[in-house]
């Protein structure tokens, strides 16, 4: 890639870090990530106090598998990819300087590239260490045991798939969020939107389930998580989608995202409601 | 069949240029050609100078018509954007970032490199004499020194045409005047300058030419005297300071195109109204070779811009 424009996407990529990484305003996406942290800290140290013996290493994999879906999947990754991402457009149209971005000699698909880049980087920065941080943490109470199952057990396996399906899920969410910080005015109820239709995920016929992040998400997850009755009477089994499936579509979909950002940006304009 | 010479683009061309916001019109059918040297838009609120400078800048794109800046398209920012600075009316600035910050950010984004951006940064903040300034954050910045900063951060990259849309808000007496020095000296220097202002007698002293709008439309452009002359229905005001007012008052009575001749101030002034400006100063002439009328000063009155402004805009389009 050119040099020059390598340059501006670093130029841009350091205003949006400095924007996004490091503002008082993101301080409830740091709350976000941290929290599942904090409970596994605390799961750590009661579980420490009690020497329980009432649940397995095993369980509290599933334990933490579950915790993964909800708060991650559908709660923190999701909500903090949706402060991040969708700010990036939309927080300077409210906060009007996107002019001054639309004033330099750059090109907008660069624009576009380096502010996800940006984003990225940060939601990266926080969820991949919380995902990391609250498996380690879950079962450290375990002793020998838990490192044994890290080391020698499947434990290694399942963080290396969390990460990885954390990741994916800026990746994937980070797209959805950008567009929809560009193209709505209100992104919330986008996400709101895009909310209801990943939760609703399990209950949607095969073909309407593969329209979703979550459902590569969860194909990507190392232990599978039943849907708890009563609703299990609703869902509708569909065989995850395979690995080789899972990751490229995600990609494959968070590009088209981004190309359709990358045009919606060519085209923009500079209207703050005034 | 040879091509002719290659063709230096160095006028901002208008061409039959509309845009509507939905149904609502911001500008109409629009022809300009804009020479180098300090151009302002006049007009009042909702007249179109906003929406016109956008639409050169890039950050709008016309519903209808062709814009060129130097011969570049404003859909092309890549090109644009190294030629063109735009200080905006918006009072807005990325949180968190000081003066230097700000202007050498958006140098990066430019593709400078590090030693280029500090460069030109400190460069601009000295010419907008913020230099002492310029490690306070912008938000702790005075109304005058946001105005400032945002001049330095559109100048920054050495731009050949310079728009400016209400550039001399919030400045204090002297800050004006030095802004309006530079763009004068910009100016001079054969850039393009824009500016829009509400600031009349401002406008007057600092433009080459300018332009007129209301309600969307150009009512007039070109050169403050030449568009004056146009104002066919409102009879020339020029006011001669002389020894004898009374015998030219005397004369300039018995022509039919003086409207009026009043003799102000100390006696000496006097100040009439003709419909054909050229034909008094051929009588004017006349009076003096006949009668040895000593004239200190002959100035026209109202070819200034506040003027042209009232007789074109200012019923309809209130005050500015």
């Amino acid at each position: 890639m050119n040099s020059l424009w390598m340059r501006q996407m670093a130029g841009v990529m350091r205003l949006e870090l400095k924007r996004t990484a490091f503002s008082r305003r993101g301080w409830w996406i740091y709350c976000l990530a941290a929290g599942p942290v904090f409970i596994s800290l605390l799961h750590w140290l009661v579980e420490s106090q009690r020497h329980s013996t009432s649940h397995t290493v095993g369980e509290d994999s599933v334990i933490f598998a579950g915790m993964f879906l909800l708060f991650f999947l559908r709660g923190s990754l999701f909500f903090g990819c949706m402060g991040i991402f969708s700010n990036l457009f939309r927080g300077e149209m409210q906060e009007k300087t996107l002019h001054y971005y639309f004033l330099t000699p750059i090109r907008r698909e660069f624009l576009v590239a380096g502010k996800y880049a940006a984003g990225l980087t940060v939601s990266l920065m926080l969820f991949v260490p919380s995902t990391a941080l609250t498996f380690l943490l879950l079962g450290r109470h375990f002793g020998p045991a838990w490192t044994d199952y890290l080391v020698h057990g499947p434990g290694l396996s399942q963080l290396g798939s969390y990460v990885l399906v954390t990741a994916l899920a800026c990746v994937g969410y980070g797209a959805v969020f950008l567009v929809c910080g560009q193209i709505t005015r209100n992104p919330m109820i986008a996400a709101a939107v895009v909310w209801v239709w990943e939760g609703i995920n399990p209950f949607l016929p095969s073909l309407l389930k593969k329209v979703s992040v979550v459902f590569y998400l969860k194909s990507l997850c190392p232990v599978e998580v039943p849907v708890p009755p009563p609703f299990s009477i609703m869902a509708v089994e569909t065989d995850p989608a395979a690995a080789w499936v899972a990751v490229p579509g995600l990609l494959a979909v968070a590009l088209i995202l981004l190309v359709y950002a990358a045009v919606s940006a060519r085209q923009g304009e500079i209207s703050y409601g005034e | 069949m040879s091509a002719g010479p290659p063709v230096t683009p160095t006028l901002i061309a208008f061409d039959n240029v509309s845009r509507f916001y939905g149904e609502v019109l911001g500008v109409n059918r629009v022809s300009l050609s804009i020479p180098p040297g300090v151009t302002s838009l006049v007009g009042p609120n909702g007249s179109g100078k906003t929406t016109l400078m956008n639409l050169m800048s890039g950050l709008l794109q016309p519903t209808d018509g062709k814009i060129e800046v130097l011969g570049i398209s404003p859909g092309n920012p890549e090109r644009l954007c190294k030629i063109l600075g735009y200080c905006a009316q918006f009072d807005a600035f990325p949180k968190g970032l000081t003066g230097y910050k700000f202007i050498y950010s958006y140098l990066a984004v430019h593709g400078m490199s590090h030693a280029e951006c500090d460069e030109r940064t400190r460069a601009a903040l000295e010419m907008v004499g913020l230099t002492g300034a310029a490690d306070r954050h912008v938000g702790a910045y005075s109304k005058g020194m946001r105005q400032r900063v945002k001049l330095a951060q559109a100048i920054a990259h050495d731009p050949k045409v310079i728009v400016l849309d209400e550039p001399l808000n919030g400045l204090d007496p002297m800050a004006r005047a030095e802004a309006i020095a530079l763009f004068q000296q910009w100016g001079a220097q054969g850039r393009h300058v824009i500016v829009s202002s509400h600031i009349l007698h401002e406008v007057d002293r600092i433009s080459d030419q300018v332009i007129l709008l209301s309600q969307g439309y150009v009512v007039a452009e070109g050169q403050i005297q030449g568009v004056r002359s146009e104002v066919k229905d409102q009879p020339m005001q020029i006011l001669v300071r002389c020894d004898r007012p009374s015998v030219l008052a005397a004369r300039l009575f018995q022509q039919d195109h003086i409207v009026e001749a009043i003799i102000q101030g100390d006696g000496r002034n006097l100040l009439l109204r003709t419909k054909d400006a050229d034909s008094f100063y051929l009588l004017l002439n006349r009076v003096i070779l006949e009668t040895g009328l000593e004239v200190e000063s002959v100035a026209p009155a109202d070819d200034d811009v506040n003027s042209v402004y009232q007789y074109l805009i200012g019923a309809e389009g209130g005050s500015v």
